[in-house]
């Protein structure tokens, strides 16, 4: 127990570590996973602003990346990550990596999501004459967005997850401590720690996540 | 009286996607309808009805032909020219198509940002055209906290928003009750009598082209087979279509049924003879068979009301000699009373 206390200044950086790199690559991968997705959506053959080749392109462009691990993904975009942030270590280089790697994933909720939006009520506001930009931010996005909070709660655990691997490119947060202060040294009280606080951290954001859901899908 | 929406030789044909080959949904149809009609369109699921109207408001662009709306033809003018034209076309959904994400009063001011109109003026707005349909009380409500017929009344408040000259009503009260159908028939002549709004109501439920319209068209396969005048259409329909429309209403003239049961009851010959608002037709009727020397007794009929005039026939059944009955049935055709003896 001593070990783990010992340890305590670390313990609570690494807590904050973990979530400074989580809620900043949820934010950026919210907004480009957005707009992914929402360009996804309308592309599509019979949709807002059908364009079949860009959509196509898209949609290979997304599958393509979205199964890759987030660690061989970090890897193959090091030099993307140098010309970016002029580092490939550190949580600088995690949170640019892992924003990237998110933001596909973004996009395909954010698509499953805005395509369950009726269509009718788009027909209705095409029919007043409102133009397709008014009509994805004043109509698509707020229609599909009680769910798409959700896809967002859901996704918040992915990134916590992805962002335990931060320690193989020379991140911090929980998941570096857990490894290299507590497996690597064969002190388990460090590992149960972070475990308990990494379930703490997801209970908290699932928690949040589902509240907004509900206002916003005032059920 | 001046057209408002024109049709011209227009045609959609939507291109063959997998396993099915293209679809003409609208068929080389011209129509006009007149600023003050309620023009309905009648026809049977698939008949290319939606089609034709998202035609007149250009969600849908032809294949071939011209719809002109007022000044503007549509079919000649870019998308952005095409959003101000549809801002002043008012469109109304079997589904109602309302925003869940937003309130009643939030609903109907959306078109209204659209048109560009300040915050300030469309609370205004907002309360004066809930007011129109009823539902001022409803406006901080969410759409899915109010009844269907509720619902078509925003819609409706919705459409008008802008001012409108047209309103489009796609199937407007399929999806209703019919009680609740009334009211929003009752609420549509009210919009068309007191606004002078233009309204093309499509539906495939004569009855409610029965209670507003001033002229329908009836519609099959992508064709217009038939249009005028309502009280014309129903009461001489030419076509096979139409009459079967007109006799969902009308139920004037017994059906292969009722006849097979009223040959059990009555041997003679049986006629039915359409009526006209003629005073003393009956007292005529019944002179010409007396003269002819034929029994006769009515056993079938039907009588509606239509554009406050009477529409409907009175099937006869006559008996007599031969020749008699001939020379009933003659003395009819001779005075020009539509007769037709069922078959
Ligand atoms: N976007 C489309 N792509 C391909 N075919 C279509 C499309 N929209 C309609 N059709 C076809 O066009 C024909 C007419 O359809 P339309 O929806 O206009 O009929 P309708 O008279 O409104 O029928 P309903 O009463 O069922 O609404 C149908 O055969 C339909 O399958
Ligand atoms: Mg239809």
């Amino acid at each position: 127990m001593n070990d783990f206390i010992d340890n305590l200044p670390l313990f609570f950086q690494s807590i904050w570590e973990t979530i400074y790199i989580v809620v900043i690559s949820l934010v950026a991968s919210g907004v480009l996973g957005l707009a992914l997705g929402v360009g996804l959506t309308v592309t599509r053959p019979g949709h807002l602003v059908a364009r079949r080749a860009v959509h196509v392109s898209l949609n290979v462009i997304v599958n393509i990346v979205r199964p890759v691990p987030f660690i061989i993904f970090a890897a193959a975009i090091g030099p993307l990550t140098m010309l970016a942030v002029h580092t490939t270590i550190g949580n600088t280089a995690v949170i640019f990596a892992l924003s990237l790697a998110a933001t596909f994933a973004v996009a395909r909720i954010v698509e499953q999501n805005l395509l369950t939006v009726d269509p009718g009520v788009i027909e209705a506001a095409r029919a007043m004459g409102a133009s397709p930009w008014n009509i994805i931010l004043r109509v698509l996005i707020p229609e599909g967005l009680g769910p798409l909070v959700l896809g967002y709660t859901f996704l918040f655990v992915g990134i916590v997850d992805m962002s335990a691997q931060a320690a193989l490119i020379g991140g911090g947060g929980l998941g570096t401590f857990a490894i290299v202060y507590g497996y690597q040294r064969f002190n388990w009280p460090v590992v149960y720690f972070s475990v308990a606080a990494i379930i703490v951290i997801v209970q908290a954001g699932q928690f949040f996540g589902n509240w907004l859901a509900r206002r916003a899908l005032r059920r | 009286m001046s057209a408002l929406v024109r049709l011209q030789n227009v045609s959609k044909t939507y291109p063959a996607s997998g396993l099915h080959g293209p679809v003409t949904a609208v068929d080389d149809v011209s129509l006009e309808v007149n600023a003050g009609d309620i023009f309905g369109i009648i026809g049977y699921s698939g008949a290319g009805k939606s089609t034709l109207v998202r035609l007149i408001n250009a969600l849908e662009r032809p294949t071939s032909g011209r719809v002109f709306v007022g000044d503007a033809e549509l079919t000649a003018l870019g998308e952005r020219q095409l959003r101000d034209e549809r801002k002043r076309i008012g469109m109304i959904f079997q589904q109602f198509n309302l925003f869940r994400s937003r309130t009643v009063a939030g609903n109907v001011a959306y078109p209204l940002a659209v048109a560009g109109m300040p915050r300030a003026e469309r609370d205004t707005r907002v309360a004066q055209l809930l007011d129109f349909v009823g539902l001022l009380e409803k406006a901080h409500n969410h759409p899915e906290q109010l009844s269907g017929g509720q619902k078509q009344r925003v819609g409706i408040a919705r459409a008008l928003a802008t001012n409108p000259r047209l309103l489009l009503a796609d199937e407007a009260t399929s999806a209703l009750d019919p009680d609740t159908t009334a009211d929003v028939l009752a609420l549509l002549k009210r919009v068309n009598e007191q606004l002078g709004v233009t309204i093309v109501v499509i539906t495939h439920e004569m009855e409610a082209i029965r209670s507003i319209a001033n002229r329908v068209a009836v519609m099959d396969s992508g064709r217009i087979l038939e249009q005028g005048d309502v009280y014309d259409v129903f009461s001489s329909p030419t076509t096979d279509a139409a009459s079967r429309f007109v006799r969902t209403v009308l139920r004037d003239r017994p059906t292969p049924q009722t006849l097979e049961r009223l040959r059990r009851v009555h041997t003679g010959r049986i006629v039915s003879v359409k009526l006209t608002e003629e005073r003393g037709f009956q007292g005529r009727l019944g002179r010409i068979f007396a003269e002819a020397g034929v029994e006769w007794e009515i056993i079938f009929g039907g009588i509606s009301e239509l554009r406050d005039r009477s529409v409907g026939s009175l099937t006869y059944e006559i008996t007599g000699a031969d020749a008699a009955v001939a020379r009933a049935l003659e003395r009819l055709q001779a005075e020009r009373i539509e007769a037709v003896e069922e078959a």
